[in-house]
């Protein structure tokens, strides 16, 4: 028989306002096992915790209840504390009588009787508790980044500056991501690759850092410290190793009239072709889609003049496997499609650009070689209209916009109104905006300084409609200070496009076993204090895969999660989870359910011999368990039809006791 | 008289079914409204009128019924807000006031056109007076 005390925490008024602890305490008191049972202000404290060492002390306790918040809150605390008091920490249970109680209850009485009835289930768990030892695991001491964008470089360079090995995989033929197509960073206006090309080319000289550049991940098993990933490296018809990326086949290539996507089919490139001057790794990749010779088999020109030569028509995927002890994803953003938004007339005109492709057409290394000039007919604009919120904000149109504010938006569209002034003073800027939103060190001052210095209209307001008429573009829209409505004949309109996760991040939080928001984001352990933790063991979030975000702060970010990475990867051995899956192989018939099930891949079958009666043996197929791969998700003990799975700590015996105390 | 407006007020929410309180103040409706420059009162002011109980000047203003009910601004509301809607449910809060007829069946051979359906007049009698 157990000796069990009960410990009612009171949360300040958090429990105590709605739940009659004292009663609480006095009820359980009586309940079978218990042989003390009390009260206190604040559980966690110092003093509350000596409380419990000192009580399992003079009572000979075996067993805790602990009355108080959510388990993932303070669980780990109180086991803590078990430990110095010198009892098994998987003897304590938490009755959660706050998030489940207190909180969602406003009648003393209701509360009082709720959270009685909750203690009296852990109580009844405890009284089955048996001590629980953890296991160790090894760690992986290599990480890997999933994306190559400067969230994943930054914490790529980070990983690597505390030497341990690190990988990174982008799908691209180069990592650089969106800060690679950026002209200008506000709030200082440096130049993005500027500041970008030296941090890639520090990737690349970095003897601990690998780039798996054109490639994705395929597939991921096991578990914190003990990954195996299989990243499948795309053929891009030429070899790496030997292709020195002089150009020459770019040049030579008959291919002229592929879209280029890196300036977002504003121009074209080549079927094969280098994404752009500062690439890393600098190497050609052939276009399948696009290329002749692996169409249709007639053409090999840039084999002929390749002098290195490096062109492999006949390469093929290649799977890599590799082991990681943690993984960070990286999976950046995109702007949302402006298909749907037929108001706008993106689809109309060639005029109605998004503000990325206006970032392209102001680059120096883009389809204008750095002069805006109007898609349509290349001639120079000298009105042009910005609109803020383009599917952000929008809340009635989930189909065509994102419910979230895009956040970067407010400051890039004065970052271009205050370029584009300063540079063509000749033009009029106007900027649509429903509030501007500019916190952030210096950002304000920055968007005040447009208006300010620069002399650009902000016009609180929206637009409702843009018609094409001749070359020209109306713009109607509200100016709600004046009351009036406006209509402005623009000669370019620049939508400043809502954001939304990479289309990859979805598939990847499966492999991972990672949550996503409703929006695609990846979630975070806690909103603040385990800001770049998943809440799956050994994956880490960097960038913008976890909400909007900034250069500067994608950039903090990304080194959090280099940091946490590295405080795992220091560890020698990780100390496992003890609540793991166990077959009870006599009861098990070798049906193989609970293998489908689990998550992790942690349940294998073996052949294993069993006595039978009269002195005979046999072989039976019963299932195994790998405790280290299990994660305790308890499907397996749900999906056994003959009830041979168990979940320790978890037992299906504790939870009916659970269920019984509490309809009792 | 508080109680009145309050009345009033929840009888345009009811009818309507527009929630008010989801406007962002983003002007769109009323960036987007074709008869804009004909109302004293814009989508977005109907809007926030009804919300703050404002609703008096709205009730004796002809921009009631210079709304076309063309739905662009119920369309393009980023926040789902249907100012048409709203409007609607004033304009009936009006009608069905006695003796707030904003049309009578004489003053009807003053506008009649021969270009005009015989539908749309009736509708518009239905529409105007109770």
């Amino acid at each position: 028989m157990q000796r069990i005390g009960v410990f009612v925490c009171w949360c300040g008024s958090n429990i105590a306002g709605t739940v009659d602890v004292q009663a609480v305490s006095e009820a359980l008191k009586n309940e079978p096992g218990v042989v003390f049972s009390t009260n206190y202000q604040y559980m966690c404290s110092q003093a509350g915790q000596e409380l419990i060492i000192n009580s399992v002390k003079e009572h000979n306790l075996t067993g805790i209840v602990v009355c108080s918040c959510s388990p993932r809150m303070h669980e780990a605390t109180f086991r803590k504390t078990a430990a110095a008091a010198g009892i098994n920490p998987y003897m304590v249970e938490i009755a959660n009588i706050r998030e489940q109680c207190s909180w969602i209850h406003k009648d003393m009485e209701i509360g009082t009787e709720k959270a009685i009835i909750l203690g009296k289930a852990a109580i009844a768990k405890v009284n089955l508790n048996a001590p629980l030892t953890p296991g160790e695991s090894p760690v992986t001491k290599r990480a890997l980044v999933i994306g190559g964008g400067i969230a994943g470089i930054q914490t790529a360079l980070d990983i690597a500056e505390a030497g341990f090995p690190v990988d990174i995989v982008e799908t691209k033929p180069t990592i650089g991501g969106k800060m690679a197509q950026i002209d200008k960073t506000f709030p200082t206006l440096d130049c993005a690759a500027c500041i970008l090309t030296p941090k890639m080319v520090d990737v690349a000289q970095n003897d601990k850092i690998r780039i798996f550049s054109y490639s994705e991940v395929e597939d991921v098993k096991g578990f914190v410290g003990n990954f195996d990933v299989k990243i499948k490296k795309k053929a891009r018809y030429v070899k790496e190793d030997i292709c020195t990326g002089c150009g020459v086949c770019t040049e030579k290539c008959p291919m002229k009239k592929v879209p280029n996507e890196f300036n977002l089919g504003m121009d074209n490139r080549r079927a094969i072709y280098i994404p752009f001057a500062q690439a890393v790794p600098k190497v050609a990749t052939i276009d399948p889609n696009a290329c002749n010779m692996l169409k249709s088999g007639k053409c090999g020109l840039c084999a002929k003049v390749c002098t290195a030569g490096a062109i492999d028509y006949t390469q093929k995927d290649e799977i890599i496997e590799e082991k990681y002890g943690a993984i960070v994803a990286a999976t950046g953003f995109n702007p949302i499609s402006m298909d749907k938004f037929d108001e706008y007339a993106y689809n109309q005109s060639k005029d109605v650009i998004t503000s990325l492709e206006f970032e392209r057409l102001t680059n120096a290394a883009g389809p204008t070689a750095g002069k805006l000039l109007r898609p349509s007919d290349g001639k120079h604009p000298h009105k042009i209209v910005f609109v803020q919120c383009v599917g952000s904000r929008c809340e009635s149109c989930a189909e065509k916009g994102k419910e979230y504010c895009s956040k970067i938006c407010c400051m890039y569209t004065a970052k271009h109104a205050m370029l584009t002034r300063d540079k063509y003073p000749d033009t009029e800027v106007y900027v649509f905006y429903i509030d501007v939103r500019t916190p952030g060190k210096a950002f304000d001052e920055f968007y005040r300084r447009a208006v300010e210095e620069y002399n650009v209209h902000y016009i609180k307001g929206m637009v409702g409609k843009i018609s094409p008429e001749g070359d020209k573009l109306m713009v109607r829209g509200s100016d709600l200070l004046n009351n009036k409505q406006l209509t402005i004949d623009a000669d370019l309109v620049v939508l400043a496009a809502a954001i939304e996760p990479d289309k990859s991040a979805r598939p990847l939080a499966t492999m991972l076993t990672a949550s996503m928001d409703t929006n695609d984001f990846f979630t975070e352990a806690h909103p603040k204090l385990r800001p770049v933790e998943s809440p799956t063991a050994g994956v880490f979030l960097s960038g913008a895969c976890q909400g909007p975000k900034d250069i500067p702060e994608t950039v903090s970010q990304a080194s959090a999660a280099a940091a946490k990475v590295i405080g795992l990867l220091a560890k020698d051995k990780l100390t496992g989870n003890p609540c793991v899956a166990q077959a009870n192989e006599l009861m098990c018939n070798g049906c193989s359910s609970c293998e489908k099930v689990c998550p992790y891949g942690a349940i294998t079958y073996v052949d294993k011999e069993f006595r039978m009666p009269n002195r005979t043996t046999a072989i039976r197929r019963v299932a195994s368990v790998n405790p280290a791969v299990c994660q305790g998700c308890g499907a397996c003990t749900v999906a056994c039809p003959s009830g041979a799975m168990d979940l320790n700590g978890f037992l299906n015996k504790q939870i009916i006791a659970e269920v019984d105390a509490i309809c009792k | 008289m508080r109680k009145e407006i309050e009345n009033l007020q929840n009888e345009i929410i009811r009818i309507s079914g527009v929630n008010p309180r989801k406007c962002m103040r983003c002007g769109k409706c009323s960036g987007t409204c074709p008869a804009y420059d004909e109302m004293e009162y814009h989508p977005h002011q109907f809007v926030s009128m009804v919300e703050s109980g404002d609703i008096e000047p709205l009730l004796n203003s002809k921009s009631l019924y210079q709304c076309l009910t063309c739905f662009a601004c119920v369309d393009r509301c980023p926040r789902g807000v249907e100012p048409a809607k709203l409007i609607e449910a004033v304009r009936l809060a009006a009608v069905r006031k006695q003796g707030q007829n904003h049309m009578t069946a004489n003053d009807i051979p003053e506008k009649l056109d021969e270009d005009i359906p015989q539908q749309a007049l009736v509708s518009a009698l239905r529409k105007y007076s109770k």
